[in-house]
């Protein structure tokens, strides 16, 4: 589906090194006739941990799916590290729609957890954790393993390697995907509305390992979260998301205490009034 | 009655290799079926459109002719054109073919079922699209679709009395020269269903113990009861197996 | 090899195709719907004297072949034309499955449905007619008319008893003129062609009805 980029003449040569980690250029995204992203422009720094608020449906999740590659542009270029993403470049400088192989190669740099957590239910709990390290990076099953349980000790499930998926809680389960991802060592963490499928008494625990990830790593972060608290708490940026554009972007400090937007006042009135 | 004792009697070896000969058929001819239901059920999900049109084709065929006739026309028709198979051969082809057509719509279904989100976690992990199947998707399906795969192999147990139609010496052949020597027609027909609903059960059993194993490890037991399950027949509304209906 | 003689055979197999297989298939299906529904409201009753022999007799019938239950059948009523054993038998076999697809789809009618007409004090048979069934038959229909297809695809197995059916007639046409590929290619097409589209209305109506 992906078109030529928006702008052919964008400098593929010009690679002078930003600090910007992820970069949209004028992205596209429709389903259908329903236009998602319109022409959205942002980036993010390597090491910020950037926040996206807004109603349901205002097309944050498809950033993070379009960054994880389950969906493709339908224009514009995304780019990570200098690298278009979405395309790639030809021996003579212009740029193609990804391949593969393209992909897979850039997906290495990112992580996903999902709000259904996906582990796998075929596997125990530590072997959702090495799996990937084993089979996609090479990694030697004694090394991986090791990371594997070091990982569960820091989300405090140290003594569940050998479970089911199914026999874990939702909130457990959410952690094991943390660890999960987190053990393929990636650039890019995105978090995808991690605790909107957890039971109320079962957030706080999710929530906190990830400010542990937050204060101790520095992984770039990409989170869509309704926990206005935890955002606060952790991101450098929030943006404001509506119709598929930014309404507004600013440090948290000053979207949550003082917006300037009467959309942003509206949505945090009506976040505030369902707690 | 005592005349009837005294036939099987004197024909008991028959009897014996007979009921062998009916288990051997099931077993092979199940195991070509699902051999076919994979190949047939993966190229139907196949991006490629020959691949496709020619497994849906195979598919449609052979669930849209009978087993008997497709049974008569290897056994009787194929010899006209110059190959003679063995009668075994013709029986183990034909429920192979027939139900290896079946068994292609469940494996295709089952792996359709299992949610796209584990797909996506296994691309969030950069997994190959082989890995994605083979280590996340498969082992998932499968344990969908044994109970579904229990039902086929009883199906095909069922036809194979066939065999005696294609002058094999199975456990009906042999019953029906009982029957004749002893004129006790009851007894000689009671006598083969029964033999057929300990074999029912025993499949039934077998089976059991492997959705049993697949669902462990999915971590979804239900214990020993679920052994002695019954089976339910497919096809009750909703149920995927509504397309994947046989017969008898 | 003479593949005209599938044109010669044509005319007595589809005439045995019309007044022997699909009559078979018609009437047994009746039978089948008629006796399914009788075992899956037995199967309802509050007395287990009622529930496990319907069980047991359902389950032993669905576990044992057809062809066996034809000569068993044949044996016990020698006395009846061996179409009327055939077919039914044929409707005797499938109504156990059908039974199946019944149950299903009457647990798929909510249970507030039933509350709804204790509440009402509706008797337990009124229940059943005018409020249960009527909305369980949208959910049967597709499974109903699935089990149809594949009795159509049984009825050969009248030929064991003597039922003159097509496959039947054309075997005997073929052996008759040495002429076994084109007879029995015969009747697989005529098969197919009488199976595949209705099979495909089978899925549209399954899909319509939002299964």
């Amino acid at each position: 589906m992906a078109t030529e980029p928006a702008n052919p003449e964008a400098d593929a040569s010009a690679t002078a090194p930003s600090a910007a980690c992820i970069k949209f250029d004028q992205v596209v995204k429709r389903f259908g006739s329903n236009t998602v992203l319109d022409h959205l422009d942002f980036s993010v720094d390597r090491g910020e941990r950037v926040t996206l608020i807004g109603p349901s449906g205002s097309g944050k999740t498809t950033i993070l799916r379009l960054l994880m590659t389950l969906e493709k542009v339908n224009d514009g270029v995304i780019w990570v590290d200098d690298e278009p993403f979405s395309h790639m470049r030809t021996p003579g400088g212009q740029l193609r729609p990804a391949n593969e192989k393209h992909l897979s190669a850039i997906r290495r740099k990112i992580g996903m957890v999902f709000q259904q957590f996906n582990l796998f239910p075929n596997m125990r709990v530590l072997q959702n954790i090495t799996e990937a390290p084993i089979h996609v990076l090479g990694q030697d099953r004694a090394k991986a393993e090791a990371r594997a349980r070091e990982l569960l000790e820091m989300v405090g499930l140290g003594d569940r390697a050998d479970a089911h998926p199914s026999q874990l809680s939702g909130g457990q389960q959410q952690r094991v995907a943390i660890a999960r991802a987190l053990a393929m060592d990636p650039e890019i963490l995105l978090l995808d509305e991690v605790t909107s499928a957890l039971d109320p008494e079962l957030v706080a625990d999710v929530l906190n390992v990830l400010r542990d990830v937050a204060r101790e790593t520095d992984i770039t972060m990409l989170i869509v979260t309704h926990e206005m608290q935890f955002a606060r708490d952790v991101s450098h940026r929030v943006l404001m998301f509506d119709h598929g554009r930014i309404v507004e972007s600013g440090p948290p400090d000053q979207i949550f205490g003082n917006p300037t937007e009467e959309r942003t006042q509206r949505f945090l009135r009506a976040v505030l009034e369902e707690r | 009655m005592d005349t009837f004792f005294h036939q099987l009697d004197l024909v008991l070896p028959r009897f014996w290799s007979g009921v062998w000969l009916t288990v051997e058929a099931t077993l092979l001819g199940g195991a070509l079926a699902f051999v076919l239901s994979f190949v047939l059920g993966l190229m139907l999900r196949s991006e490629t459109l020959v691949l496709r049109g020619l497994a849906r084709f195979v598919v449609e065929f052979f669930r849209g002719t009978s087993i008997f006739v497709q049974l008569f026309f290897l056994f009787y028709a194929l010899p006209g054109l110059g190959f003679q198979l063995a009668p075994l051969f013709c029986g183990v082809l034909a429920f192979g073919l027939n139900y290896g057509a079946y068994g292609a719509e469940i494996v295709r279904g089952s792996i359709n079922s299992i949610p796209a989100p584990q797909w996506e976690a296994g691309v969030a992990l950069n997994m190959t699209a082989g890995q994605r199947m083979r280590r996340v998707i498969l082992p998932q399906a499968w344990a969908r679709m044994i109970p579904q795969f229990t039902n086929l192999l009883i199906q095909l147990l069922k036809d194979t009395p066939l065999l005696s139609l294609i002058l094999m010496a199975d456990v009906t052949y042999v019953m029906q020269q009982v029957r004749q020597a002893s004129g006790n027609s009851i007894a000689a027909y009671g006598l083969v269903l029964l033999v057929y609903l300990v074999l029912a059960y025993l499949l039934t059993l077998i089976m059991n113990l492997l959705e049993m194993q697949a669902k462990a490890k999915l971590g979804e037991g239900r214990g020993v009861r679920g052994l002695f399950t019954a089976r339910t027949a497919p096809g009750g509304a909703g149920s995927p197996g509504g397309e994947g209906v046989v017969g008898p | 090899m003479n593949w005209s003689a599938m044109g010669d055979a044509f005319p007595s197999v589809i005439a045995a195709f019309f007044k022997v297989t699909l009559v078979s298939t018609v009437v047994g299906t009746a039978v089948a719907a008629a006796l399914g529904l009788v075992w899956a409201i037995l199967g309802r009753s509050r007395t287990r004297w009622v529930t496990v022999p319907v069980k047991v007799v359902v389950e032993f019938i669905r576990s044992t072949p057809l062809m066996i239950q034809l000569f068993a059948l044949w044996v016990l009523l020698g006395s009846l034309p061996t179409e009327v054993i055939g077919i039914a038998m044929l409707g005797i076999h499938f109504s156990t499955y059908m039974s199946e697809v019944y149950r299903a789809g009457i647990d798929a009618v909510p249970r507030g449905q039933w509350e709804a007409a204790t509440a009402l004090s509706l008797p337990r048979s009124h229940t059943w007619r005018a409020v249960i069934l009527p909305q369980a038959v949208r959910n049967v229909l597709p499974g109903l008319g699935n089990y149809a297809i594949a009795m159509f695809k049984y009825t050969p197995f009248l030929s064991v008893i003597g039922v003159g059916e097509m496959v039947r007639t054309a075997q005997d046409y073929g052996s008759n003129h040495f002429e076994y590929p084109p007879v029995f290619t015969l009747c697989g097409l005529i098969f197919l062609a009488a199976s595949y589209p209705t099979s495909l209305a089978m899925r549209k109506l399954e899909k319509r009805l939002g299964h």
